[in-house]
């Protein structure tokens, strides 16, 4: 009996706190692995132009991305501007299959909504954006939405 | 037994830095780099051959803005620098002097606002193939400014709040239906008319 006494004299020990890292490394984990990062590795240059007057995709499961730049792997595709869909690159011929191919994967009411985001790199010609844009009007995809980043607008303030 | 007792003791706060950088990795990760930001456009369907052409417009109703391979612009004939595109534009679209060689008007009975005098301005863009990228989304995005700062002025002017202030308040599900119809009258004085010709081929790669 009186060995139980003497325990209950000692008051509330300490919260052992070393296994709290532990925790935060479980849910910094947790949550690395489930967040969706849904974007393709990126085969081509990327360096946007900057604009002011944008505005932001709002429905991004109702976007369809087509990358246009130089390789980055210039030694084995060389340095002429490439298109890529998803992961791979195309031909301009591809673009019509493949908008119409994920235009079949969206519910058919959704269909007007469908945005495409042209991400192309700053340095490219016009040449092949041109010939990108006739074949998306031939597939009736108008909506478009040329990708660029922010600039700062001291006109805006 | 001889023990003191304990006092009450203080939260460890040691473990605070890992939450800090549990919340910093989190948003580290999050965060694409990737904008979702852009110029919205529409293309234009596409010809059809059985369409008769269209009337022609007056040389009077074009702004025409010509962008060649050496990134030079020629803006109604002239040479012309991109920062100097936007006021050049502004003034074609809104025509402030009633110039006999800026575009006509036409009257239109627009919802809200009454009878207004708007113009027939159409902007024709055309670009070569060798010009850059980044020059024709500088020259789409000075051409967006010059219409989006006369909605602007056009906005405060007749309902108090700017054009973009419009917008916002317009965006979400539930907002109130006037603001879509001030928009709506706002691009009637001001419709945004910006052609693209087919591209030409001249100054090579």
């Amino acid at each position: 009996m009186s060995k139980f006494k003497k325990k209950g004299d000692e008051g509330t020990p300490a919260v052992s706190t070393a296994s709290l890292p532990d925790i935060v490394f479980m849910l910094l984990f947790f949550f690395m692995v489930t967040t969706v990062m849904r974007e393709v590795d990126l085969k081509v240059k990327m360096s946007q132009p900057e604009a002011t007057e944008i505005t932001k995709l709002k429905n991004k499961a109702l976007v369809d991305y087509i990358y246009i730049g130089e390789p980055v792997n210039s030694e084995l595709y060389g340095t002429v501007p490439k298109i890529q869909l998803d992961d791979d690159f195309s031909t301009v011929e591809e673009i019509q299959d493949y908008i119409i191919q994920r235009r079949a994967e969206r519910n058919e009411a959704e269909h007007g909504l469908i945005t495409v985001s042209l991400k192309v790199n700053q340095e490219t010609k016009m040449g092949i954006v041109t010939e990108v844009k006739q074949e998306l009007r031939k597939v009736q995809a108008l909506k478009i939405n040329y990708s660029t980043r922010e600039k700062a607008d001291p006109t805006k303030f | 037994m001889a023990r003191k007792k304990r006092e009450l003791q203080e939260i460890n706060a040691g473990s605070m830095a890992d939450i800090a950088f549990l919340l910093l990795v989190f948003f580290l990760v999050t965060t694409t780099m990737d904008s979702s930001w852009g110029l919205a456009r529409k293309l234009p369907p596409p010809l059809l051959d059985n369409v008769e052409k269209p009337p022609p417009i007056k040389d009077r109703n074009v702004f025409v803005v010509l962008a060649n391979a050496n990134d030079q612009l020629l803006v109604e004939g002239e040479l012309m620098e991109i920062y100097e595109l936007r006021a050049a534009a502004k003034e074609f679209i809104a025509n402030p002097m009633r110039k006999e060689d800026l575009p006509e008007f036409k009257d239109v009975d627009v919802n809200l606002l009454g009878p207004r005098k708007v113009s027939k301005q159409v902007i024709s863009l055309q670009n070569d193939n060798g010009t850059s990228y980044n020059l024709y989304i500088q020259v789409q995005n000075e051409l967006a400014a010059a219409y989006n700062e006369l909605r602007n002025d056009l906005a405060d002017q007749e309902f108090g709040m700017s054009y973009d202030m419009l917008t916002e308040l317009a965006e979400p599900e539930d907002s109130d239906p006037k603001y879509k119809t001030m928009i709506k009258a706002i691009r009637k004085v001001y419709p945004q008319r910006i052609s693209e010709a087919e591209p030409k081929d001249v100054g090579g790669n």
